[in-house]
């Protein structure tokens, strides 16, 4: 799904979280979000999601202004991962997936057939199937992130919004998820921490309080002096020689008081 | 419905719990300070339904159809309502203490009532069951904007039913206190703690469908209240219309909850209790949740109004006495157990 946003923002209360942000993102793309601790990538997602009141800008799902698409409408074109899930039901793994297929039933079409193999694939997918009927609160950190990326895939959007999903995998399962997500047949938009990690988006756009100051290939985006002036930190290009791709070595940058 | 692993086959709870229901019903009619024989209850029902013809006692009879039949069916609407109500208020506010007292509905309908029994307000024209509609809807009202002013989230909608739960508690004591002959206030005291004893068929036309009403709001709801598992946020990208759900189903607890008390006044901890236990034997989907709570719900309330009957021979303990006698050390229960999940 192409996706346009034109600016956007937020605010709370007076301080303004999310200023002027536009992208136009291709259909199929894998768009990493980057920035330091507050620069503003949840709140950006939130913003393409549509769950925040009193936003500003708008954004064109496949040329359709959002605004103008009921919720449920909206959900069979879009799945959201926040970065933390909590519930006190005492729902298994299976239960949370199957919240995925919430926008496309009815009481005219009730939970089916097709339903449930759809289910079963998410849970395949993210590796979880053999834990489907064990309880949520039973759950690691990574597994719970795991379900619920299940649970986004089997809303079986056309636009997957990720913020920071490799949050809590170990490293096993975070190139699994990364794997995934760039052979997933969709537009997806993700908030990267790691920033060897974001190398692998086709695109990346750097947030700095609040504000997109660069968007393009990694290679591009990512030098040594954007480095240093938005994440503060000294990086040193790496060459790996299993495949050649660039990685970065970070040190400690010494500030100044000012 | 929906189908999944932590949802029970219906045979195993719902054909049961409706033969239970039934006799619960009967029970309800059969006990009592003159028990009367089950086959006498049933030509007196074959009787009045179907002009059976059956020879039977007047006086039993009378009992029988124009006392104890509504009352029972009274005490079977009020607990599926109440118990629909704590669902829908414990899913929508996502807190596990929510109970459809929790808004001030309670208080509220108190104050009504005590304003048109002790003050005349209405000037004869209100009963006490409207006037209790009447403050109950007014409390809710003053609930739900102070929560909207204050930002809206759940965690205001509870503060916000407190400080409302506090102010017409008060109101309440401030009229009896300053208003009531003795012989008034103890009569109000023994409404406020919840009595079946007025309950007439009159009162099925009210009780009965905004029961009905109120369950088929929540069903059609049931797939929201599963997506809210995971907070508003996670609702909304679900694609529920979380604004929409909230005011449907929210307006359907005060609508049952306020009925209920203006029926047979406060009656607490079955909206509390009855969805926890039942989240216990059918899981925490609501498709499966809702009917099985709205099942316990009426069948607990008949339960509790036998012993409220029979419990001091001669006399009627008020049945809110007798469901927190045995709602308390159940939700006591119920937080132990879910102590040895974790």
């Amino acid at each position: 799904m192409r996706v346009v946003a034109n600016d956007l923002g937020w605010s709370a209360g007076t301080k303004s979280i999310v200023n002027g942000v536009s992208m136009e993102i291709n259909a199929g793309e894998t768009f990493g979000l980057i920035g330091p601790n507050g620069s503003g990538k949840s709140t950006l997602l939130k913003l393409i999601a549509g769950l925040l009141p009193r936003a500003r800008g708008s954004v064109l799902l496949d040329g359709k202004p959002a605004h103008e698409l009921s919720r449920r409408e909206i959900a069979r074109r879009m799945a959201f991962v926040e970065q933390h899930a909590e519930t006190s039901e005492a729902l298994t793994v299976r239960d949370v997936v199957e919240l995925g297929r919430t926008p496309w039933l009815s009481s005219l079409a009730p939970f089916g057939q097709e339903d449930r193999s759809i289910v079963q694939n998410a849970l395949h997918t993210v590796g979880m199937n053999s834990m489907a009927e064990n309880r949520w609160d039973t759950l690691s950190g990574g597994e719970r992130q795991r379900v619920q990326i299940a649970r986004a895939l089997a809303q079986r959007p056309r636009l997957l919004l990720l913020d920071e999903p490799t949050n809590h995998l170990d490293i096993h399962h975070q190139l699994a998820l990364l794997r995934l997500i760039g052979h997933l047949p969709v537009t997806v938009i993700v908030a990267v921490h790691d920033l060897n990690q974001a190398m692998g988006c086709d695109r990346l756009a750097i947030m700095e309080r609040g504000e997109m100051v660069a968007c393009g290939p990694p290679g591009e985006v990512l030098t040594p002096e954007r480095l240093a002036s938005v994440f503060r930190v000294n990086a040193t290009p790496l060459r790996d020689p299993a495949d050649n791709a660039t990685v970065f070595r970070f040190h400690h940058m010494e500030i100044s008081a000012s | 419905m929906a189908a999944g692993s932590s949802l029970r086959p219906f045979a195993l709870w719902g054909l049961p719990g409706c033969c239970l229901l039934v006799a619960a019903v009967l029970a309800g009619v059969v006990v009592g300070e003159l028990p009367l024989p089950v086959d006498t209850v049933m030509a007196v029902i074959g009787n009045n339904l179907w002009n059976a013809g059956h020879a039977v006692d007047p006086i039993d009879g009378g009992i029988i159809w124009n006392y104890r039949l509504p009352r029972t069916l009274i005490a079977a609407a009020c607990g599926a309502g109440l118990a629909l109500s704590g669902v829908v208020l414990q899913s929508i506010v996502r807190n596990a203490l929510a109970d459809p007292y929790l808004l001030g509905v309670s208080a509220g309908a108190s104050t009504g009532a005590v304003a048109v029994t002790i003050l005349g307000v209405g000037g004869g024209l209100l009963g006490i069951s409207a006037g209790a509609f009447v403050g109950a809807s007014l409390a809710f009202v003053l609930v739900a904007i102070l929560a909207h002013a204050s930002g809206g989230g759940s965690a205001q909608l509870v503060l916000a039913g407190i400080a409302g739960s506090q102010l017409f508690n008060a109101l309440t004591s401030f009229i009896i206190a300053k208003s009531a002959s003795a012989e008034q206030a103890r009569g109000i005291m023994f409404w406020l703690l919840g009595n079946l004893s007025g309950a007439r068929w009159d009162d099925i036309g009210l009780a009965v469908p905004v029961v009905a009403v109120g369950f088929v709001i929540c069903l059609w709801c049931v797939r929201a209240m599963d997506a809210f598992s995971f907070g508003v946020s996670s609702a909304a990208s679900l694609g529920v219309a979380v604004r929409k759900v909230q005011i449907v189903l929210i307006g359907a607890a005060t609508l049952m909850t306020a009925s209920m008390v203006s029926l047979v006044g406060s009656i607490s901890f079955v909206g509390l209790v009855i969805p926890h236990a039942m989240r216990f034997l059918v899981g925490p989907r609501h498709a499966r949740l809702v009917p099985a709570s709205a099942l316990a719900g009426a069948i607990f309330m008949i339960a509790a109004d036998v012993a409220s009957r029979i419990l001091i021979p001669g006399q009627v303990v008020p049945i809110g006495v007798v469901t927190a006698l045995v709602g308390a050390p159940g939700f006591a229960l119920i937080l132990l157990q879910k102590r040895r999940q974790l």
